[in-house]
């Protein structure tokens, strides 16, 4: 076993095209749990500790490019907490200040796991992943990266490099339960996102399905049942029904956090929650 | 640059060590304790859920179970024994003994540095920031009173040494 330790995005595209099967190391807070617990052994590792263009954060005509090792904490009270109200609110949610000053956005993608806290947010955002390679750039629509539980769209030799998200001009919110508010791992999430100027509302789910589910009969159904130019209260039908809406695209299964049931009841409220503090 | 199993170093507390005949994937928990014998940070979950293994790397809080050792080459790594020479307490260890914040003890390494932290980042933090602050840290003896009591002596004391 050997550890890489690349000084420059080149020199660690390189590595890995040399070392296809090498682990990407950004935070380790995914990793080392299945390390120290003999779950996994590493062959090569390559560690993005220094790799700097990974810390890069750009704002964009249009929105942002976030380098994808930039840990939670700049997202959650940090320096970059002005670009997604959703994405600071779900960053301060993940584990505790100690993991949140390692853990990455971009590690949250490569892991990829239905309960990863960032992810409703980059699916609700539409977000486009970049991953690079030695033969150049690839840009993937989230809803094409992720494809399963644990499992992504990135082949063996690409780095994801950043995330571009864009800006919104309107409401956004992300809920989670779990059992306690520090520490925790969601038993269902939601991230709503109200983007006036196309009257529009995004809702995506978190750990109610194989991957982040965005909910699209909600979605259509929401456009043609109430104005979304504006933040106007709502009705408690047009309310509840979008709520009832949420939960019947849920797919929930029931493990050691939590059950199917419950699950999918919880993904209801919080819809209807977010869309409360979005309309008013 | 590329580390098998041949010496790395890490520079613990200013000084740099030099790591021997290591498994590359040992966790920075790992290497501090068994190599290096830095016993003060410990061991519990070794899953990033407890913070008793908190040290600083390059100033941030973390937990040192989930950092792979031979990839904090070239950061500055701080343990608790870094906070204040042997024998000799800081404000804050010394709080936490005046204000009965130690039990079993096992929680206090992590917590100390993980206050120290937060108080070179904030010197006067809210009640709600200080238990934010310290939420990575389980104590299963003291029910944390004590230990917001510790900190609350801290910040009045170093008020009062300031006006």
């Amino acid at each position: 076993m050997t550890i890489f330790s690349p000084r420059s995005l080149t020199e660690a595209l390189q590595v890995l095209n040399e070392h296809p099967a090498a682990r990407l190391l950004a935070g380790g807070t995914d990793t080392m749990v299945e390390i120290n617990f003999r779950h996994f052994e590493p062959s090569d590792i390559i560690s993005l500790r220094h790799v700097q263009e990974l810390q890069v954060f750009e704002t964009l005509s249009t929105g942002y490019r976030l380098g994808a090792a930039i840990p939670y904490k700049q997202f959650e009270n940090g320096s970059f907490s002005h670009v997604s109200g959703a994405l600071s609110e779900a960053s301060r949610t993940v584990g505790s200040p100690q993991i949140r000053a390692t853990g990455t956005i971009g590690g949250n993608l490569g892991t990829c796991s239905p309960a990863g806290d960032t992810l409703p947010v980059l699916s609700a955002l539409d977000a486009q992943i970049e991953l690079s390679s030695i033969n150049g750039i690839r840009m993937l629509s989230i809803h094409d990266f992720m494809l399963g539980v644990k499992r992504n769209a990135r082949v063996s030799n690409e780095i994801i490099t950043a995330i571009h998200i864009p800006k919104i001009n309107g409401f956004q919110g992300y809920a989670k339960v779990g059992v306690r508010n520090a520490m925790v791992i969601s038993i269902a999430s939601a991230c709503l996102i109200h983007n006036m100027d196309k009257s529009h509302i995004a809702l995506a789910l978190g750990a109610v399905g194989p991957t982040i589910i965005r909910c699209r009969t909600a979605e259509k159904w929401l456009t043609q049942n109430a104005d979304l130019s504006t933040s106007t209260a709502l009705t408690t039908e047009v309310i509840e029904e979008f709520g009832r809406l949420a939960a019947s695209e849920a797919l929930p299964i029931t493990d050691h956090r939590s059950t199917a049931e419950y699950r999918k009841h919880a993904v209801g409220v919080l819809a209807q929650r977010l869309l409360k503090r979005a309309m008013k | 640059m590329s580390t098998s199993s041949e010496i790395y170093s890490l520079r613990v507390n200013g000084t740099d060590q030099h790591v021997k005949d290591a498994w590359i994937g040992e966790s920075l928990l790992y290497v501090l304790r068994e190599r290096l014998g830095f016993m003060g940070s410990k061991g519990a979950c070794e899953q990033g859920e407890c913070g008793s293994c908190t040290v600083l790397i390059n100033n941030d809080a973390v937990c040192s179970c989930l950092v792979m050792a031979a990839s904090a080459i070239d950061t500055d790594i701080i343990t608790v024994e870094g906070l204040a020479p042997s024998e000799s307490p800081n404000d804050i260890q010394q709080a936490f003994v005046a204000e009965g914040a130690v039990q079993c003890g096992f929680c206090t390494p992590g917590l100390i540095v993980a206050v120290h932290h937060l108080l070179e980042t904030n010197s006067s933090p809210s009640e709600i920031e200080v238990k934010e602050a310290l939420s990575g840290n389980i104590c299963r003896c003291t029910g944390y009173g004590r230990i917001f009591s510790a900190v609350q002596l801290v910040i009045s004391q170093r008020e009062k040494s300031i006006s």
